[in-house]
C-alpha cells in the first residue's frame, strides 16, 4: 500500500455567519447575503479541492472542548441538528456527517502512542459542534468526503499557550504518521478565527455590512503580522510567535488548530494561497490554504 | 430596586456524574443525595419559578435568556459523553423570561429571549433541572453566562431579575451552577480515586464553604475577584457566579447556609450548597467596590485624551 499523504491544509474559520449568509438548503434562517470578502475566498478555495483527489477531511475544532485529552468521532454518521448556543437566530443547520471512522481510529492510536491523553466518542446522540459543520460545508458543501473531527484539548487554559503549542505540534506528528499509515489521502482543515475579541451586540440585521469591521486596530495589525508570514512561508516563525499573539489577540489560536495542522505538515516554508480576510462581528477570519504541491500552488491574492 | 421574593438559594455543580454515574463513588452518591434533599424542599416550597444561571451557558452577545415553552433535546457532554445520554424535556416559564429580558434592558444590558427548537440547553442546566426538578412541577427561567461580562454586568444582571420577580409577584428558587475550584484532572481516572486536585484548590474550597455555612454570600461576592484568582481555570474574565448570586438574592449576609455535601468531581470542587434569607447577619462590612444600579456599558476610556 502507497503511504498515505497531506494533500492540502486549510484554514478555514467557522463564524457561522458564512453559512447563514450563503442560504444553504440545510440552515433553517434566510439572510440577504453579508461577508462576501470572506465567503467568496471560501467558495474559490471550494472549487480548488473539488481539482484534488483525496479521501478524507480532517478537521481540528475548538467548539468541541475537552478538558480530559484529545477525543475522536468514532461512529460512522451523525444526522441531526446543530444550533449555535450563541448565534442560534442564524445558524439551525440540519446536517447529515459520514465519518471515517478507521483513520479516526488510526489517529487515535498514534496520538496515543505518542504519550496524548486520547478518546473515542462513541454517542450516537452526540452532537457534531458547529465549528466542525462551518468549515466543512464552506469547503465541501456536498458533502461528499467523510470526514474525521478532532476535538480541542484546552491546554491554554489548564497551562499556558506555551504548552498548548508543545502539546498540538505532539498530535500533528501523531496525525501526519497516522495518515502515512492509512495510506490515505488527507486535507486538513484547522477551524478557526484568528484575532477573536467580538463585539457584544448585534445589529437588527446581522448582515448589515455597514456595522461590520474589525474590533479595534490592534487585532487588524496583528492579524496582518501573521498573514505576512503566511505569504513569506515563515510558518515556523509564526507558530513561535502565536502564544503572544494569542494572549494579545484573545485569539481562537488558543485551542491549537494552526500549531497541529503546521506540525502535521512539517511547518511549510512555501507561501499560502490566500483566499481572504474579513471581519465577523469584530473578530478577524483568514481562509487560507498550504498546497505541498508545487504544481498547483497558487497566488490567490 | 423593588422587592423581590427569593425563597432559598442553591449552589450545586455542572458536572454530569451525579445524574448519570452516582453509584461509581461514594463522593458522586453523596452529591446526588444532596441534590435529592433541595428537590425535596423544593417540592415543599410554594416557588412559582424556578431561575437558574448557569456557567457552562456562555453567551457572547448579551445575556441570553431560555424562552421556549417546552425544550426538549438529548444532550451529551462533550467529555463525559461515555457516561451516556441526557434526554430531557423542561418547562420554562416564558412571560418570566420575557419580562426578565425588558427589565435588564432596562437596567441598560443587552439581552434577549431565546426559542429554538433543538437548542443546545448547557450540560450545567440540563443536570440542575433533571435532578431538582424532575417532574417540571415548576416552571424554570435559565440564564446565559455573558464570557465578556464582568461585575457590574453580572451584578446589574442579578438586580434585574429582582425587578422581574417584583413585577410579576412571583416566589422564587435561585440556582447557580458552577464549581468551585474548576480544574479537572487532564487524564481518565477511576471514579473511586476522585480527589480534589491540589490541597490549594482544597483549602480554598474549605474556605469558601464555610463562608456559605456562615451565610455570609455577599462577603463571598466581595471576594470573587480572589478566588477567580487562586482557583479557577482561566477561562473566562471573572469568576461570576458569586456576583449573580448576591444581586438575585439581595446582597446582604442574612442567610441561613447549609453544605449538604463537598466533593470531587474528576478533580474539581463540586459542592451542593444552599442558602435560605434569615433575619440575623453575620455582620456587615465595607467594601471597596462600589455598588452598580445600571449598567453603562464600555467606557471608551482608550479613546479619551488621544492626542
Amino acid at each position: 500500500m502507497p503511504k498515505g499523504e497531506i494533500v492540502l491544509g486549510c484554514l478555514a474559520p467557522h463564524p457561522p455567519h458564512v453559512v447563514y449568509a450563503e442560504n444553504p438548503d440545510q440552515n433553517e434562517p434566510v439572510s440577504e447575503g453579508g461577508w462576501e470578502t470572506l465567503r467568496w475566498g471560501y467558495n474559490r478555495l471550494a472549487r480548488k479541492l473539488k481539482t484534488i483527489d483525496y479521501d478524507a477531511l480532517v478537521i481540528f475544532t475548538p467548539h468541541w472542548q475537552t478538558y480530559i485529552g484529545t477525543h475522536f468521532l468514532g461512529l460512522p454518521e451523525f444526522k441531526s441538528k446543530s444550533v449555535d448556543p450563541v448565534f442560534p437566530n442564524i445558524f439551525r443547520y440540519n446536517y447529515d456527517i459520514k465519518v471515517d471512522v478507521e483513520l479516526s481510529e488510526i489517529m487515535r492510536e498514534k496520538a496515543s502512542e505518542h504519550g496524548i491523553i486520547t478518546k473515542m466518542m462513541r454517542n450516537q446522540d452526540f452532537r457534531v459542534d458547529y465549528g466542525t459543520i462551518t468549515s466543512c460545508h464552506m469547503l465541501n458543501p456536498d458533502w461528499d468526503k467523510p470526514i474525521v473531527t478532532i476535538s480541542s484539548n484546552r491546554n491554554a487554559h489548564y497551562y499556558s499557550a506555551e504548552v498548548m503549542n508543545e502539546q498540538a505540534a505532539a498530535l500533528g506528528r501523531a496525525c501526519a504518521e497516522a495518515i502515512e499509515e492509512s495510506g490515505k489521502k488527507v486535507v486538513l482543515i484547522s477551524s478557526h478565527s484568528l484575532s477573536h475579541r467580538h463585539f457584544v451586540t448585534e445589529s437588527p440585521l446581522p448582515e448589515d455590512m455597514s456595522r461590520e469591521h474589525i474590533y479595534n486596530h490592534s487585532q487588524y495589525v496583528w492579524d496582518m503580522k501573521l498573514v505576512d508570514l503566511m505569504r513569506e512561508g515563515k510558518m515556523r516563525e509564526l507558530i513561535d510567535i502565536l502564544p503572544e499573539f494569542t494572549e494579545q489577540t484573545i485569539a481562537e489560536t488558543e485551542a491549537g488548530g494552526l500549531t497541529w495542522m503546521m506540525s502535521a505538515m512539517g511547518f511549510p516554508q512555501y507561501s499560502a494561497e490566500i483566499y481572504g480576510y474579513q471581519s465577523v462581528i469584530g473578530t478577524g477570519n483568514l481562509v487560507a490554504a498550504w498546497d505541498p504541491n508545487a504544481v498547483t500552488r497558487e497566488i490567490v491574492l | 430596586m423593588e422587592d423581590a421574593d427569593i425563597l432559598f438559594g442553591i449552589y450545586c455543580p455542572p458536572h454530569p456524574q451525579p445524574l448519570l454515574s452516582p453509584e461509581a463513588s461514594e463522593g458522586y452518591a453523596k452529591l446526588r443525595q444532596a441534590y435529592d434533599t433541595c428537590r425535596e424542599r423544593i417540592e415543599n416550597s410554594d416557588a412559582d419559578l424556578i431561575i437558574v444561571y448557569s456557567t457552562t451557558w456562555p453567551s457572547i452577545i448579551g445575556h441570553q435568556i431560555q424562552a421556549h415553552p417546552e425544550p426538549e433535546w438529548v444532550h451529551v457532554d462533550d467529555d463525559f459523553h461515555y457516561l451516556g445520554s441526557m434526554p430531557y424535556k423542561f418547562k420554562m416559564d416564558v412571560d418570566f423570561a420575557e419580562c426578565l429580558r425588558d427589565s435588564a434592558k432596562e437596567r441598560g444590558l443587552h439581552s434577549r429571549t431565546i426559542a429554538y427548537e433543538g437548542f443546545p440547553i448547557d450540560t450545567g442546566s440540563v443536570v440542575a433541572l433533571k435532578l431538582l426538578n424532575p417532574d417540571n412541577r415548576i416552571p424554570a427561567c435559565i440564564v446565559s453566562s455573558n464570557m465578556y461580562a464582568n461585575r457590574a454586568e453580572t451584578i446589574v444582571l442579578g438586580k434585574s431579575i429582582r425587578d422581574a420577580l417584583a413585577k410579576q409577584g412571583k416566589k422564587a428558587i435561585a440556582v447557580v451552577v458552577s464549581s468551585l475550584s474548576n480544574r479537572m484532572f487532564t487524564e481518565h481516572i477511576d471514579p473511586t480515586e476522585d480527589r480534589i486536585h491540589s490541597p490549594k484548590d482544597d483549602e480554598w474550597n474549605r474556605k469558601i464553604l464555610e463562608f456559605f455555612a456562615d451565610g455570609r454570600l455577599e462577603d463571598l461576592s466581595q471576594l470573587s475577584r480572589e478566588i477567580h484568582g487562586q482557583i479557577r481555570v482561566q477561562k473566562v474574565v471573572a469568576y461570576k457566579p458569586a456576583w449573580w448570586m448576591a444581586a438575585t438574592m439581595g446582597q446582604h449576609n442574612n442567610y441561613q447556609g447549609e453544605v449538604l455535601a463537598y466533593e470531587a468531581l474528576h478533580g474539581s470542587g463540586g459542592a451542593v450548597v444552599t442558602l435560605t434569607p434569615s433575619s440575623g447577619s453575620f455582620g456587615d462590612k465595607e467594601f471597596d467596590e462600589d455598588d452598580v444600579e445600571y449598567y453603562h456599558g464600555d467606557r471608551d476610556v482608550l479613546d479619551k485624551g488621544m492626542l
